[in-house]
């Protein structure tokens, strides 16, 4: 079978699935969990330094052993969100960033007006902007017209573990959208994983359902064979649901008739 | 009085940036470190140069573990 590589801003990638790197036990599990997974990508958060001394990054951890992209997490302004991701090209030496632009900290939801705008400008400043936003096919339509270089529609809200509440929305926006889309926020285990892939999304985004999971080491496991089976399963083709039964075995022959 | 990271604190005559990322205990080697004054980042190559002034707002980053 031919290798089925997978493309962001002409950078190929063999593994769909990207891993958060929050959240875990300690930094080992983050290590094996990463290595169980296959992902190659993880992404990063930008954070002030403790004046005082404090806690040790973790880009030593994983520099040589994925490739990066920072967010912009917990930004809820276009001007915030625009210097984080400002310094994250200074940091780590990358134009990619995870824009993530929140409207309100209850919900963690997209605000998609300050999005697009602040998509705009970074795409205009030289970045590969990747967002994270509602599952919304228009604003995912606005947000490749922009310029961004995938779209990432949420499947739920992050962090709960919902799954994919509209997968209707989600395979429309796979259908519609010219950039590749990546699933990002709401899976809770490996078959939503799986769904977001059968569904038409390029590739899924995933953090606390590894990280939080009773064993995270073999749920990233299960999250990358899911991913590759959610992929298989698309390029297969799926049977027409019918609402009648069919039967698989012959009719000919069969005994006592 | 300057900002750093929020904060307001006085500062000596004459503290510039590296002083100032000593202080955090970072050098102008410190892997994953970026720094803004006033809402733009200023580059690696320019910390040595830039001196701190009165009124100034300054940001001190890092990268932290994230999703």
């Amino acid at each position: 079978m031919a290798e089925d590589l997978f493309h962001i801003a002409g950078k190929a990638f063999t593994s769909r699935l990207f891993l958060g790197t929050a959240g875990y036990p300690n930094q080992q599990v983050f290590l094996d969990s990463l290595a169980a997974s296959g992902a190659e990508v993880v992404t990063v958060s930008i954070r002030r330094v403790d004046m005082e001394g404090g806690a040790e990054g973790i880009l030593d951890l994983v520099r040589d052993r994925a490739w990066l992209l920072p967010n912009t997490a917990g930004c809820a302004t276009v001007k915030d969100a625009v210097l984080t991701a400002q310094l994250a090209r200074e940091a780590l030496d990358t134009n990619w960033i995870k824009l993530e632009l929140i409207g309100d900290r209850e919900t963690l939801y997209p605000d998609v007006e300050q999005l697009v705008t602040a998509a705009a400008q970074l795409v205009d400043d030289g970045f590969t902007v990747l967002p994270y936003c509602t599952d919304d096919p228009i604003v995912c339509r606005r947000l490749a017209d922009v310029g961004c270089a995938a779209v990432m529609p949420l499947g739920a809200p992050i962090g709960t573990g919902l799954g994919i509440l509209n997968p209707y929305n989600i395979e429309m926006i796979c259908v519609r959208s010219a950039v590749p889309v990546i699933l990002d926020a709401g899976v809770g285990t490996a078959s939503d994983a799986a769904l977001a892939m059968e569904l038409g999304c390029d590739a899924v985004l995933l953090n606390t359902a590894v990280s939080k999971s009773t064993d995270p080491v073999r749920m990233a496991a299960a999250m990358g064979h899911a991913v590759i089976a959610g992929r298989l399963a698309r390029l297969a083709g799926r049977i027409p649901r019918r609402t009648r039964a069919e039967a698989s075995s012959p009719e000919l022959g069969l005994i006592g008739g | 009085m300057i900002t750093v990271n929020g904060k307001a604190r006085d500062h000596a005559d004459g503290l510039d940036l590296p002083a100032l990322l000593g202080e955090a205990g970072l050098g102008p080697d410190s892997r994953g470190i970026a720094v803004a004054i006033n809402g733009t980042v200023v580059p690696r190559a320019r910390w040595a140069e830039r001196a701190v002034a009165d009124g100034d707002a300054i940001e001190i980053v890092k990268v932290l573990q994230g999703g």
